[in-house]
């Protein structure tokens, strides 16, 4: 007798019993899909939190420093010193002086970022020009009311031609010099695109400061950015000799720190939906027991027709196997429906898109649990029915 | 002749609580290739003890039981399930027919398990179902006939094996007398073309049908001959204390 014939006589069984062998399934079911959307939306929110830091740069420390009263403090001069001596591990370095108030004409820009930057800023963004030029090291020195501005800007309000035009930023008229490619897939208000970039001591003249709090540095190789980083806090350590006055942020770190807490996330739900498949598979084994009891005449019938007992054994094995593997592919296939659907909700609702996709591991990985399953928890009624004496299986009724 | 069947001093014990109770007890007897057996007995008697031993559904719990040579004693339970399935045809009282099967599955159920091929077994049932008048109800399911007609089945089932003893169990038992009498010419066509056929029955009417009659009573053999001797069916005295009483209570 051979393996796809008692593959039949149990499909033949188990669509006999079409309500109940829906039911036992649904556990399965349920499971199969759980683990599916979840993996899935897990997959989808570090696609989603990595793209986005890849935006910000992910080879990128950020510094910023409280100080420590006036005794001690860090000049920008001596932070591009310290640059320039770690050539291995640093490339560049930029302050950031945030500035508010901009205007255009009458017009209020509250969403538009502006800011205070270095020479370098631009490049280490890897933001490129569109037309004009960039910030110099002479515009620097010579605190020139110049600035490059974003597309976004650029395309709002003076249409494409924004060259030799005035902002006032703080009431301090800065020329357009330079109109920077577009950044982000979508540009919008308070965007990446909505940005003005002026040279960062005149951002202080404007501001009325001479101190700088916040840098930009980035890193020669991001996989080092942890050394990187440690460098930077030995530094600033050695001239605050205080933990609290200075505060480095590595962006991939942050980004390693974040995608570790969804993977987190992520397992300890999919062993909970993994739960529900192991409920699912006590529910076949109970069925099956039942199934068997029901089925103690046929069993004798067949026995004394001659079955052996590994025959009776394989038919009910593969009757559970089967129904949990049926109930695993239509939960494959209930994921990603809900995938699907759960793919325009969160995108709508995000107004960003996010695609929810079945990976390929959880769907082979939660299909293979769920056949195991049916084997494991058939293999205990199968036992029980391949050990009954035919005689009193016989005239049972 | 040869002996196909030989039972050697078979005893089969069961424990009730302390008692141990002979559901066979010494028992020897011996049956040829091609005879017609009615074994014969009150329920209690032994007979279905006897049966299932005879059936390889059960074994002596001392004795030899030799079929066709080879000691069923000794047999694991896969080489007892082989030759249930080449050696023994069963008719059963109930039919024991499986409901969801149709006619034809029913009668391929043993040839499956023989690994016959799919074909093979198709072709070989259909014949055998043809043999008992069946060939117009391959397609249905076993509650679509007679009682008669599933008799039919169930020796169509039987015989499609090519079994070397024919098994039948109250054959009769749950049939009106005119579909009865039908089964029983039947089992005697099939003695008629060679086969060993051993009828196990309470009824002295029925087992009048076969040639030689082997009575039980207690677990031991009282009666071992032909059928047309006049003891053959002359219950012992004590079998006719306990039919007296049991006329008496009902």
């Amino acid at each position: 007798m051979r393996l796809l014939e008692t593959f039949q006589l149990s499909m033949k069984n188990i669509f006999a019993n079409k309500v109940r062998t829906f039911l036992t399934m649904l556990g399965i079911i349920i499971g199969v899909t759980a683990v599916i959307i979840i993996v899935g939306l897990g997959d989808a929110l570090k696609q989603y939190v990595t793209s986005n830091f890849a935006e910000m740069g992910t080879n990128t420390l950020n510094v910023s420093i409280s100080g420590r009263g006036s005794t001690r403090s860090v000049s920008v001069d001596e932070l591009y010193d310290f640059v320039h001596e770690n050539p291995d591990y640093l490339d560049a370095v930029s302050p950031i002086v945030s500035l508010s108030n901009v205007k255009i004409e009458r017009d209020s820009l509250d969403d538009t970022s502006a800011s205070g930057v270095g020479e370098d800023y631009l490049n280490m963004k890897g933001y490129s020009l569109q037309m004009g030029r960039e910030l110099q090291y002479s515009d620097i020195t010579n605190r020139s009311k110049i600035c490059v501005i974003g597309n976004y800007v650029s395309q709002t309000y003076y249409n494409g031609s924004a060259l030799g035009q005035t902002i006032r930023i703080n009431g301090t008229p800065l020329t357009i010099v330079g109109v920077l490619e577009q950044i982000s897939d979508e540009m919008e208000e308070g965007g990446s695109d909505d940005a003005i970039f002026t040279p960062y001591s005149t951002a202080a003249q404007i501001s009325g400061t001479n101190t700088f709090n916040s840098y930009l540095m980035t890193v020669v190789d991001e996989n080092e950015a942890t050394t990187s980083k440690n460098l930077v806090e030995t530094y600033l350590y050695g001239n605050f000799e205080d933990e609290d006055a200075y505060r480095v942020n590595s962006m991939s770190e942050l980004l390693d720190t974040l995608t570790g807490t969804i993977n987190v996330m992520v397992n300890v739900l999919a062993i909970i939906a993994g739960i529900s498949l192991l409920v699912g598979g006590i529910g076949i084994m109970n069925i099956m027991l039942i199934s068997v009891t029901e089925r103690t005449r046929e069993i004798g019938i067949r026995k004394a027709l001659g079955a052996k007992e590994r025959f009776i054994m394989q038919q009910f094995v593969i009757e559970a196997s089967t129904t949990s593997a049926l109930g695993g592919i239509l939960g494959i296939l209930l994921g990603y429906l809900l995938s699907s659907v759960a793919t325009i909700i969160i995108t709508n609702m995000l107004g960003e898109p996010l695609a929810i996709s079945p990976s390929a591991s959880a769907i082979l990985i939660s299909f293979s649990i769920s056949v195991g399953i049916g084997i494991l928890f058939g293999y205990l009624p199968a036992k029980k029915a391949s050990q009954l004496n035919p005689i009193d299986a016989l005239r049972y009724d | 002749m040869s002996t196909l069947i030989e039972f050697q001093n078979v005893c089969k014990l069961y424990q009730m609580g302390d008692t141990t109770i002979a559901a066979a007890n010494e028992i020897s007897l011996q049956i040829n290739r091609g005879e017609f057996v009615a074994i014969v007995g009150q329920s209690g008697s032994g007979k279905s003890t006897l049966m299932n031993m005879i059936g390889c559904l059960d074994v002596p719990t001392t004795g030899k039981y030799l079929l066709d040579g080879q000691d069923v004693g000794q047999m694991s339970k896969n080489e007892l399930a082989t030759t249930r399935n080449r050696m023994l045809g069963f008719i059963f009282q109930q039919y024991h027919l499986l409901p969801k099967l149709t006619v034809l599955e029913n009668v391929e159920i043993p040839l499956m398990y023989a690994g016959m091929s799919k074909a093979e077994r198709r072709n070989l049932a259909v014949k055998e179902l043809t043999r008992v008048g069946l060939q117009d109800k391959l397609g249905n399911k076993p509650n679509q006939l007679s009682g008669g007609q599933q008799q039919r089945v169930s020796i169509a089932r039987a015989l499609a094996g090519a079994p070397a003893v024919i098994l039948a169990d109250e054959p009769t038992g749950a049939l009106d007398s005119k579909t009865g009498r039908e089964v029983l010419e039947m089992l005697q066509d099939l003695h008629k073309a060679g086969n060993t056929v051993v009828l196990i029955t309470h009824d002295n009417a029925i087992a009048l049908q076969a040639d030689r009659i082997i009575r039980l009573e207690d677990g031991i053999i009282i009666y071992d001959g032909p059928s047309s001797a006049p003891e053959a069916i002359v219950p012992s005295p004590l079998a006719k204390a306990e039919q007296g009483v049991q006329d008496a209570l009902t």
